[in-house]
C-alpha cells in the first residue's frame, strides 16, 4: 500500500509562519549585537591603565592586558554564562521539570567531587585532568539523580527540586568530609565559587569544550524536545528515548564540568535563565536555545561588571552577585509556580 | 495490513491482553469497542512498540515492530494516545511540526510544511496555529494531537478514543475525517470508541475486547447485534436497523423498554430525550422510576451516516 494518492487539499500554501519566523529571529539578532557591544565595552574595566578609550589603539602594554587577562576573562564570561544556562535549559526539557538544573542536581556539586579526586590522586594536575574526571564525575552524578527521578512517585516539580538539592548538599557534604581529611578545604572555595579573577590566558582555554558541546545540543535540539513531550510521543515520532536521554545528559554533565573546573560553580544560573526565556518564548528547544545562550551570557557578563565595579579597585566573586540575584528569582519562579499549581 | 499474532501481556501475575490474535485489514476503518479495562489501550501499547508484550508479536506490513528501527516505524505507524499530556510550552503549530520529526528530522521540506498547513486545516485550526497547548480548550487540545498525527502522514493511523472531549459535530467531522484518510488516501485506521453508534456508522470492520480477549470480530452488520453486544457489554441493548444502518439503543436496566418489534425508532428517541421517570408508564410495561437513571447523552446517539 502506498500514500501516492495526493491529499485532496488546497493548493499547499506557502507557510505563513515563514515571515513570522524570521521577525523573531530579529530580537535574537538585535540582542546579539548588544551582547557584542558589552562584552566589548566590558573589555575596559579593569585596575590596569587600559580604558575604553584605548581599546582601538592599545598600545604594545595594553594589548598585552588585553590578551593575556582581559579577552580571556570575557570570552569566559560569555561562554559559562551561555553554557550553564543552555545546561540547564536541556536538562529542564528532557526531565520535564522546571525546577530541574545542573546546581539542583548534583551535577555541579559531582563536578567538584571529581576535581577534589583529581587533585587528590594526580596532585595540583593540569587543568585537562581534572576536567576529564570532574566530566566523569558529574555525569555518574547526574545519571543517579535522573534514575532517582524515574523512581520518584511524586512529580511535584517543586518536591523534585527539593530532593535534587538535598542530593547535592549530600555530595557537597561528602567532598568536604574528604577535603577536611585532607587538608584541602581552601581550594574547595575555589571550585563552588566562581569566579574570573583568575582567568588568564593559558589557564582557561578548555572552557572552549562547550562551544562544541553546545553545537552537539543545538543539533539534537528537536529530539530533546520530543523527549520532552513523553516517552510514548518520541516513541511514536521515532525518537529513541532512552539514547536521547543519555545524550542529554553527557552535553549537560560537560558543560557545567568544564565550567565549574575552569571558572567555579555559579549558582541558579542554570535554573533562573532558562525559566525566564521559556516563559516568554516557549519550550520549542530549537527556538530558544540561542535566546537562552544570549541570556544567560548577558546575564553573567552584568554580574561580573558589577562584581568588578561594585568595590572598585577589588572584586566580588562573580558567584556572590549572581547567587544574590539568582536567589530572589528562584523565590519568585517558586511563588509563582505555586501559584499556578493551585489555580 | 497490520498482524497481532498471539500477543499476550501481563502486568505481575494479572493478564490484561490474553493470547490475542489479529489482523487488521489494510485500507479500511476499524473500530475496536469493548468496556473499560477490557483491554484496548493495552493492544494499541503493543502496537505502537510503546510496551513489549510478554509473548506474541505484531507485524505491520511484514515489519516486526519491535525490531525495526525506529524512524522506519514512525514512517508507516502513527499513534494518537488515549491521554496525552504533554508538559512543554508549545505552539499548536510547533506541535503539528513535531509530527514531521519522522521523515524530516527537524528540518522541514516544502513538502512537510505543505502537510502541516493541511492537516491544521483539516482539523480546522489555522485561528489557533500560534496559541500555546496549555491555552486550549480539551477538545481543541485533542484536535491539536489529531491534527500532529495526521501531519505525521503514515499508512496507519491508530487513534485511541479520538473522539475523547470532541462535541458530537467534531466527533462526526473527525470520523468524516478519517473515513476520508482511508477511502481517498488509502490509509488505514484502527480507532477505539465508546460510542458504539459511531463504530457501526464509520467503520467497515469491528473488533470487540472483552477481558483481555478479542470476543467477536467482523462487519459492523455481524457486531451490531443484541447477543452479541450483550456480550460484549453485559447488557441488554437493542439493535435497530435504520435505512441499513445498525444503531444500538440502550439505557439502564428497568427502563421501559417495549419489545423491539413493538417499538417505533423515532418515538424511542424523542422518549430517550426525555426524563425517563415522567413518562407516562404504558399499559404492561414494567415501569420502575426508582431504579431509572436519566440516560447520558450518549446513551443515544445516532451517528451520521457517511
Ligand atoms: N501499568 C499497569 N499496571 C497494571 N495494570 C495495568 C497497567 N496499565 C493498565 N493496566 C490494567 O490493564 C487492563 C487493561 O487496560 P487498558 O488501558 O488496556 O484498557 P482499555 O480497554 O483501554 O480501557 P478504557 O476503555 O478504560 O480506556 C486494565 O484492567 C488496567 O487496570
Ligand atoms: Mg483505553
Amino acid at each position: 500500500m502506498s500514500t501516492t494518492v495526493q491529499a485532496p487539499s488546497r493548493p499547499p500554501a506557502p507557510a505563513p509562519a515563514g515571515g513570522r519566523e524570521r521577525a523573531a529571529r530579529l530580537p535574537v539578532l538585535a540582542a546579539a549585537g548588544a551582547l557584542l557591544v558589552a562584552a566589548y565595552l566590558s573589555l575596559g574595566i579593569g585596575v590596569a591603565d587600559v580604558g575604553i578609550g584605548d581599546l582601538l589603539r592599545p598600545t604594545p602594554e595594553q594589548w598585552q592586558v588585553l590578551t593575556v587577562s582581559r579577552i580571556p576573562r570575557t570570552a569566559a564570561v560569555l561562554l559559562a554564562g551561555a553554557a550553564l544556562s543552555v545546561a540547564g535549559l536541556i536538562m529542564q526539557r528532557i526531565t520535564q521539570n522546571r525546577f530541574v538544573s545542573p546546581s539542583t542536581s548534583g551535577t555541579v556539586e559531582a563536578a567538584v567531587l571529581g576535581i577534589l579526586v583529581a587533585t587528590l590522586l594526580f596532585g595540583g594536575s593540569s587543568l585537562v585532568v581534572k576536567m576529564v574526571v570532574a566530566i566523569a564525575t558529574s555525569i555518574a552524578g547526574t545519571l543517579v539523580f535522573l534514575q532517582m527521578l524515574e523512581r520518584i512517585r511524586h512529580q511535584d516539580p517543586i518536591v523534585v527540586a527539593l530532593v535534587g538539592l538535598m542530593y547535592g548538599g549530600v555530595i557537597g557534604a561528602v567532598t568536604t568530609f574528604i577535603a577536611y581529611q585532607r587538608d584541602l578545604v581552601q581550594y574547595l572555595d575555589v571550585w563552588t565559587t566562581g569566579s574570573f579573577s583568575g582567568i588568564l590566558q593559558g589557564r582557561y582555554e578548555p572552557i572552549y569544550v562547550v562551544l562544541a558541546v553546545g553545537v552537539l545540543g543545538y543539533l539534537w535540539a528537536d529530539r530533546f524536545t520530543v523527549v520532552g513531550m513523553g516517552r510514548s510521543m518520541a516513541t511514536n515520532l521515532g525518537v529513541h528515548y532512552r539514547r536521547t536521554m543519555y545524550v542529554g545528559l553527557v552535553v549537560v554533565s560537560v558543560m557545567a564540568a568544564v565550567v565549574v573546573v575552569v571558572v567555579g560553580a555559579i549558582p541558579f544560573l542554570g535554573l533562573i535563565v532558562p525559566n525566564v526565556v521559556t516563559l516568554m518564548l516557549g519550550d520549542n528547544l530549537r527556538r530558544v536555545l540561542p535566546a537562552t545562550a544570549l541570556a544567560g551570557a548577558g546575564f553573567v557578563l552584568l554580574c561580573d561588571v558589577v562584581a568588578r565595579t561594585v568595590r572598585y579597585p577589588y572584586e566580588l566573586p562573580v558567584a556572590t552577585i549572581a547567587g544574590a540575584i539568582g536567589a530572589f528569582v528562584f523565590v519568585a519562579l517558586i511563588l509563582r509556580a505555586g501559584r499556578t499549581a493551585r489555580s | 495490513m497490520i498482524t497481532i499474532d498471539r500477543v499476550t501481556h501481563r502486568y505481575g501475575s494479572t493478564t490484561v491482553l490474553d493470547d490475542v490474535s489479529l489482523e487488521l485489514p489494510a485500507g479500511r476503518v476499524t473500530s475496536v469497542i469493548g468496556p473499560n479495562g477490557a483491554g484496548k489501550s493495552t493492544l494499541f501499547s503493543v502496537v505502537s512498540r510503546l510496551l513489549r508484550p510478554s509473548a506474541g508479536r505484531v507485524t505491520v506490513d511484514g515489519l516486526d515492530v519491535t525490531s525495526a528501527r525506529d524512524t522506519e516505524v514512525a514512517r508507516r505507524l502513527a499513534v494518537l494516545r488515549q491521554d496525552n499530556q504533554v508538559a512543554a510550552r508549545l505552539t499548536v503549530l510547533d506541535l503539528v511540526r513535531f509530527g514531521r520529526f519522522p521523515h524530516s528530522g527537524g528540518r522541514l521540506t516544502p513538502e512537510c510544511h505543505a502537510k502541516v498547513e493541511e492537516a491544521l486545516a483539516w482539523l480546522k485550526l489555522d485561528p489557533l496555529r500560534d496559541r500555546y497547548l496549555d491555552q486550549l480548550s480539551g477538545g481543541q487540545r485533542q484536535r491539536a494531537f489529531i491534527a500532529m498525527v495526521l501531519a505525521q502522514d503514515t499508512d496507519y493511523l491508530l487513534l485511541d478514543e479520538p473522539l475523547n472531549n470532541l462535541d458530537m459535530k467534531h466527533s462526526a467531522a473527525m470520523m468524516s475525517l478519517v473515513r476520508r484518510a482511508v477511502d481517498e488516501l488509502g490509509k488505514t485506521a484502527v480507532v477505539v470508541m465508546h460510542d458504539i453508534n459511531f463504530a457501526s456508522a464509520y467503520s467497515d470492520h469491528i473488533v470487540a475486547m472483552r477481558d483481555g480477549a478479542v470476543v467477536a470480530a467482523g462487519t459492523p452488520a455481524q457486531i451490531m447485534r443484541r447477543e452479541v453486544l450483550q456480550d460484549v457489554f453485559d447488557m441488554d441493548i437493542h439493535v435497530q436497523d435504520l435505512n441499513g444502518m445498525r444503531l444500538g439503543i440502550f439505557w439502564t436496566p428497568g427502563a421501559p423498554v417495549p419489545p423491539p418489534s413493538a417499538v417505533d425508532l423515532r418515538d424511542l428517541l424523542a422518549g430517550a430525550a426525555e426524563d425517563l421517570p415522567q413518562r407516562p408508564a404504558q399499559e404492561g410495561e414494567p415501569h420502575t422510576p426508582t431504579q431509572t437513571q436519566t440516560p447520558s447523552p450518549d446513551t443515544v446517539t445516532v451517528g451520521d451516516a457517511r
